[in-house]
Order: structure tokens, then C-alpha cells, then sequence
């Protein structure tokens, strides 16, 4: 499967299937700090991504409070 | 996993409420998480014209949509910074849900309008550029809402951004912060009130809410902000969240209910003491207030 990360935009590719907790896990990404996109649509952590799925793992913390 | 609300399947689970939500469910769930902070802080009057900062990210955007489908009479205002492409980019976001929607966008280009940018004004006032633009927010939105008739500024800071700025105002016993860090300020000695309805929402809840709800926002992290403390304050924030789901949410509504009360009047004794800009009018504690101050050497 194709994964997309952001800022900066890069892509990956690995084997699935594989849940998307356990995608964040081994990436070492904090469940906390990302949204999972799959096509139009957001995924659990629950969700099989199979290996033909493009996924986006997109950040969603911003740091510009003064 | 399953919809707690309707039992279909779930696309998000926010494991501080123990619980997912399929779309509508969680449209629903953000749209009740704000009216309920609005109620309980008494945050806009019927009849209240709400000015809404809005940047082009997910916040403003989220919480613009949220105000207009509860009823609220909300105009936009973009200031733009600028940052390079970031803030034009930022602009296009912002212009486009006014557009699609029909929603009345005001925009103040500080480089056109004021004669400077951030990146000016932060190397000549050695400020941190995060402190420059908030500074330079702060005040234009202020003076814009007064000038234009509005009662309210409503901004999209959430919950993690409280909880950071709180954990960084803890760090270092911040008194006079910590006596302002409030949902609410309102109107007087020249300022409009001011909330913020989103405090309930994490921002991984306004992120989901702009991809559910169809709503494109500047997702890019602004170059000035790469780095800066307060993103250090969310990664250890998000760290113990992980582990703890409920803790941001605790700590920052905990400080409201028990510890806030400690720290106004020290904040409302600085109020007493402010004067007015000798340039510009807005309340300071000095002669010239920090923006005109800024604004003057950024145009040197």
C-alpha cells in the first residue's frame, strides 16, 4: 500500500494488509497527532487497510499560538 | 468499530469520550460540543455580530461552519501575514469557503495595508515570529471588530492549544497569564469581548470535522512556527494523552474550575492600570502600545 505523509510531503510503500494502529505503530507515530485518510473518508484504528489502499496519514497538530 | 450514536459503522474514535462516530454522528457531536461551550460560558448574545479570525487552517474553518450552522451572525476576517506563499495559499483557503458559502470575508494585508510582514517585524523587534503575529493579530482584529461595529471575536483556539499554553504558563508560574487564560474576556476598556468556542474540541476533532464536512484547509504548518516551544508542549501534551486519554481535557477544565480563580485578580489589577496609545488608542501599559511599537521599526 502507498502511504502519504505530510509537512514535508513524502510517500511510502509497504506491505499490508495491516491495521491502522498497527501502520502507526510501526511508523512511531502518535495516534493522537494524525488523522488516517483512506480515498474521501477518515479510518479507526480498527480498520484493515489492504495492500492495494493509498492512505494519508495527515498531521493535525499547529503550533502558532503566541 | 461502531457509531456510539447511531450504531452504524464508526470513521473516528475520540478516545478521550470513549468513543467513535460514523460522519453525520460526529458533525453532530462537534456542532453540540461547541453550543454547550458557548451556554455554559455565556459566550454570544442573540443578536451579537460575531467577527471570526480566520486564518485558512482547520480551526477558523471548522469553527466558522460550526457558528453559521448554529445561527450565529459570523463574518470572516483573513489578516494576512505575510509569509511568502504560506499566506497566500492560506488567503486562497479562506476565500474559497467564504466563496462557496456565500460568507462575507473581510481581508487586512499587513505588507499592503500597514507597510510591513512578520518576518520584518519579528527580526527588528526581536520577537519570536509566533509573538509578532500574535501581537499583530491581537491587536487588528481588536481594532477591526471596534471599527466595524462588532460585539465579539471569536477565534479557533481548542483545546490542545489551551492545554499547551497552560502547561507552558505552569512551567514558568506566569501569574499574570494564568489570570487571563480564559474562555471568555469581555468587552471593556476599549476591547470587544472575546471567545473561544472550540475549547471542547481537540484538533484532531477540527481536522476530522473540515475532512467530514468537505471543508479544504491550509494543512502546510507555517515555516515561522517549526520548532517553537509550544509545539514542544503539545508533542509532551500528546505523549501523556496517548497514554492517558482525558488528560488535556482535565488539566485545562480543572484549571478553569479550580485554580483560574486564583489568578484573575492579579490580571484584573493590570487592567485597572492600562492607559491609552498615544498613537493608536488602544489600552497599554506603556506610552505607545507593543503593536504601533513593532509597526514603527518594521517600517524603519
Amino acid at each position: 500500500m502507498k502511504i502519504v505523509l505530510r509537512n514535508p510531503r513524502r510517500e511510502l510503500d509497504m506491505a499490508g494488509p495491516m491495521r491502522v494502529h498497527a501502520l502507526l505503530e510501526r511508523l512511531e507515530i502518535n495516534r493522537e497527532a494524525v488523522l488516517v485518510i483512506r480515498g474521501d473518508t477518515l479510518v479507526t484504528g480498527d480498520a484493515q487497510l489492504s495492500d492495494d489502499d493509498e492512505v494519508e496519514i495527515r498531521p493535525v497538530v499547529s503550533g502558532g499560538v503566541a | 468499530m461502531k457509531c456510539r450514536r447511531c450504531r452504524g459503522p464508526a470513521v473516528i474514535e475520540v478516545r478521550r469520550h470513549n468513543a467513535g462516530f460514523c460522519r453525520d454522528c460526529f458533525l453532530h457531536h462537534c456542532r453540540e460540543q461547541v453550543r454547550k461551550t458557548i451556554e455554559d460560558f455565556d459566550m454570544l448574545q442573540p443578536g451579537d455580530r460575531v467577527l471570526i479570525a480566520v486564518s485558512g487552517g482547520k480551526d477558523s474553518l471548522a469553527l466558522w461552519d460550526i457558528l453559521r450552522d448554529l445561527g450565529h451572525d459570523v463574518d470572516g476576517l483573513y489578516l494576512g501575514l505575510g509569509i511568502d506563499d504560506y499566506s497566500d495559499e492560506s488567503g486562497n483557503y479562506a476565500r474559497a469557503y467564504a466563496d462557496a458559502r456565500g460568507a462575507k470575508l473581510v481581508k487586512v494585508d499587513l505588507p499592503t495595508d500597514l507597510g510591513f510582514d512578520i518576518p520584518t517585524g519579528s527580526r527588528v523587534a526581536r520577537r519570536a515570529p509566533c509573538s509578532a503575529c500574535g501581537l499583530s493579530k491581537r491587536h487588528l482584529f481588536n481594532q477591526a471588530a471596534v471599527d466595524n461595529g462588532y460585539d465579539v471575536v471569536a477565534t479557533g483556539h481548542n483545546l490542545d492549544d489551551e492545554a499547551a499554553v497552560l502547561f507552558g504558563n505552569v512551567l514558568r508560574w506566569s501569574t499574570d497569564y494564568l489570570g487571563r487564560q480564559l474562555p471568555v474576556l469581555p468587552a471593556g476598556n476599549g476591547f470587544v469581548r472575546k471567545v473561544k468556542p472550540l475549547v471542547r474540541l481537540g484538533e484532531r476533532e477540527t481536522a476530522a470535522y473540515c475532512v467530514l464536512a468537505g471543508i479544504d484547509y491550509q494543512v502546510e504548518e507555517c515555516p515561522m512556527a517549526a520548532g517553537n516551544r509550544h509545539l514542544g508542549y503539545k508533542d509532551a501534551l500528546n505523549a501523556i494523552e496517548d497514554q492517558s486519554p482525558g488528560s488535556k481535557h482535565a488539566f485545562y477544565f480543572g484549571f478553569l474550575e479550580k485554580a483560574s480563580p486564583l489568578f484573575t485578580p492579579e490580571a484584573a489589577r493590570e487592567q485597572e492600570n492600562l492607559q491609552r496609545c498615544a498613537q493608536c488608542g488602544t489600552p497599554t501599559t506603556g506610552e505607545v502600545c507593543a503593536f504601533c511599537r513593532l509597526a514603527e521599526r518594521a517600517r524603519r
